[in-house]
């Protein structure tokens, strides 16, 4: 009789195959190598990306998960593979992005011992991770594979680990692969209470001033146009998180600007002119509300989240909603009043008006001679389709493209928020973009930022991702410079670039490129990046010390928000 | 702060102790105590935490610790909304064993329960504070080993566990 037995490392692949995974995101070595060789056979059914380190793999990971809404896949050896995923996994788990990362380790026989390339990779991710798990015997593996992908992509997502001895990869045994349905400690989607989103709807109806503030949790959720149908009701006026842009479109006549540290001055001044501030899908992270205790103290919290863990937790709720914002939106919208706030949105455009004459005339249409990061965005706007996605990486650019991006639709925001991962960019952008060949790409990245991650350019062309990097160079790590302008007397202490020859680098990886330095060839070069069919490299030297405003520094109130 | 005690109702995993004491450790709070054994539950495992906090704080971490994917249900307490005992043991070196040792032993209600050649073992259980008033007594009878367990604790509120594994 013929023995019906697999290896593991082919039930490693068969069920991803079976979890409809399309793509991982990997690099071999020595003990995840029996995977890789089961991989070689399957090279119909799943598609394997060689990026040029491991956080470049998981930071792809989490470009295509955010874009497509599916559990991203990664893959690394035991030791050093595995412990370059921990920048990525830590990314993922703050900013809630659904991943299944699957790690090789030693042989069960060695660990402990300090053998070579053995790390305690479940240690080390224990706390960063959603769920980890180190499997030892072959039964073992399809289980915590299925498992893995339940919760990763189930309730809150979030990155899940999973560590697996390379003599459990070698064993055989039989493939039965039954997707995870459930478990019993874990309640991704508490049922929506009644009683909890009537008390909301009370709130909400006697309110004078509402005012909405939605984040992540809405795209998530897949509950964008819940979302659109509650405010087209109800009139309130709607301004957005950093992770929550494009739940919303920015032509939505209620919709008022972008919140926090550098969000727009009359999102950020008007929170504590409100008497009802409805969040949805976000958890006031301190970018956001600045100051706690001069945060909305005059307004009653109504909060629609899916963490129970998130309530009160830095603002407390006068009435919480809990559960997916999918199901209580609906809910909510129902028991709402129709209802219009014209003067109420008046505020918000009087403010807005500042704003422009103060802040974005000068970023968007400059009269100095040197180039700003805004017209940069501007012109992108320009030849952009509405469904183009935005990758950013961190810093000053990450804000201004953020502030100057139109949001059109959904899932056309992809930074790194939480974490504030400097190299995100370039990989998460080749994992965008490999999500949805058919969405523009735009990688905007910083002359800092670039340089963690700039290997990833390899990838780029081996894949030729039709990516469009544009870097914003201004010869500094321009956010920290800004802080030590600002707030540390002018001492810009390690914070200036000698850079290289980026242009000759990015033709090195055989990229279509150019370099702009006089406003006049600004607009030619980003409308000849957006048509190119293939990856291209935008250079585009900026002013060297330019500073992001608005800004709320550290510690102070969302009123104290400067505007210079 | 406060004197609170931290009830958690878990799967029975590999790595579910160092998960639940990460969350505690991220916040600073330090751990008084600690005990972990089985429930009445088949599989259900209990961890009982007493921790000297703020409410604040013991709320978020009650909230933080449900939502590991191995925790069923946690829960956190007042010293007053608990039944709660801790077991204490005492190595008496055999020469202190006179008439005043055995008044002692009886004053606290507590017992010999192992006599060795050179030592016996007392044994009391109580509050702490009772344990820790027999232990300055015994300091006098040139105590050798002193050893006190986390409190075991059942909580006073009539819900079960079994609600929450049921609905």
């Amino acid at each position: 009789m013929k023995d019906s037995r697999i290896r593991g490392a082919e039930i490693v692949i068969k069920s991803l195959v079976a979890e409809n995974s399309e793509y991982i995101f990997g690099y071999p070595g020595g003990a995840i190598m029996p995977v890789y060789d089961a991989l070689y056979d399957y090279a119909d059914q799943i598609k394997h990306v060689l990026t040029r380190h491991e956080q470049g793999a998981i930071h792809a990971a989490q470009g295509y998960a955010r874009v497509s809404g599916k559990v991203g896949v990664c893959m690394a050896t035991s030791g050093p593979g595995a412990t370059n995923l921990i920048t990525g996994i830590a990314d993922a788990m703050i900013d809630s992005t659904p991943l299944v990362c699957i790690t090789g380790q030693v042989a069960s026989a060695l660990l402990g011992t300090d053998a070579f390339q053995e790390t305690d990779v479940v240690g080390f991710s224990m706390p960063g991770t959603k769920w980890n798990i180190q499997v030892r015997r072959v039964e073992d593996i399809a289980p915590a594979i299925a498992k893995g992908f339940h919760i990763a992509r189930s309730g809150r997502p979030g990155p899940v680990l999973i560590d697996i001895t390379k003599d459990a990869q070698n064993d055989l045994g039989e493939f039965n692969y039954v997707p995870c349905l459930g478990i019993r400690s874990y309640r991704p989607y508490p049922k929506v209470k009644e009683t909890q989103v009537a008390q909301a709807a009370e709130v909400i109806n006697s309110a004078k001033k509402p005012y909405v503030l939605y984040g992540q949790g809405v795209v998530i959720g897949k509950a964008e146009e819940e979302l659109k149908a509650f405010l087209d009701k109800t009139g309130i006026p709607a301004a957005c998180t950093l992770l929550g842009s494009g739940a919303l479109s920015e032509d939505h006549p209620q919709y008022v600007g972008k919140l926090g540290m550098h969000g727009n001055y009359a999102p950020n001044m008007l929170t504590n002119q409100c008497d009802v501030l409805i969040a949805i899908g976000m958890r006031f992270d301190d970018r956001v509300t600045g100051d706690l205790k001069r945060y909305a103290k005059q307004a009653k919290v109504v909060h629609l989240e899916l963490d129970n863990a998130e309530i009160d937790k830095n603002v407390k709720a006068e009435v919480a909603v809990l559960g997916d914002c999918k199901e209580s939106l609906p809910m909510l919208t129902e028991k709402v009043n129709q209802n219009s706030h014209e003067e109420w949105l008046k505020e918000f455009r009087t403010l807005e008006e500042k704003e422009k004459s103060a802040v974005v005339s000068l970023d968007l249409l400059p009269t100095k001679s040197g180039l700003t990061m805004g017209e940069v965005i501007r012109y992108i706007n320009d030849y952009k389709k509405d469904d183009a996605i935005l990758v950013t990486d961190v810093g000053q650019h990450q804000m201004i493209a953020w502030r100057y991006f139109k949001y059109k639709t959904t899932r056309t925001q992809v930074t790194s928020g939480g974490l504030g991962t400097m190299g995100f960019s370039l990989p998460a952008a080749l994992g965008a973009q490999l999500a949805d060949l058919n969405r523009q790409v735009v990688c905007v990245v910083g002359d800092g930022g670039i340089q963690m991650t700039i290997q990833e350019l390899g990838t780029i062309m081996q894949t030729q991702s039709p990516v469009k990097v544009v870097l914003l160079n201004n010869n500094f790590l321009g956010m920290v410079r800004q802080w030590q302008q600002l707030f540390f007397d002018k001492r810009y202490s390690f914070t200036e670039l000698d850079n290289p020859d980026f242009i000759k680098i990015a033709e090195a990886y055989n990229m279509k490129t150019s370099k702009v330095t006089e406003r006049e060839d600004l607009s030619d070069s980003v409308a000849e990046m957006m048509i190119h069919d293939g990856p291209y490299f935008l250079e585009v030297v900026v002013e060297k010390e330019d500073n992001v405003f608005p800004m709320i520094p550290t510690g102070c109130s969302v009123e104290e928000v400067r505007l210079s | 702060m406060n004197r609170y005690t931290v009830s958690l109702f878990t799967e029975n995993f590999i790595g579910i102790l160092n998960r639940v004491t990460l969350i505690f450790t991220r916040r600073g709070v330090n751990i008084d105590a600690l005990t972990a054994s089985e429930s009445k539950e088949d599989g259900v495992h209990r961890i009982t935490i007493e921790v000297t906090t703020t409410e604040e704080q013991v709320i978020q971490i009650v909230k933080q610790t449900e939502k590991i994917i191995d925790v069923i249900k946690s829960f956190y307490y007042k010293d007053d909304e608990v039944v709660y005992q801790e077991i204490a043991l005492y190595k008496i070196p055999i020469s202190s064993l006179d008439p005043g040792l055995e008044k002692v032993i009886r004053q606290y209600n507590a017992r010999i329960i192992s006599a060795e050649k050179e030592f016996v073992v007392i044994e009391m259980t109580g509050h702490k504070e009772d344990t820790k008033a027999l232990l300055e007594i015994l300091k006098d009878f040139n105590i050798l080993e002193f050893a006190r367990s986390g409190r075991v604790a059942v909580a006073k509120p009539m819900g079960t566990i079994e609600q929450y594994l049921n609905n």
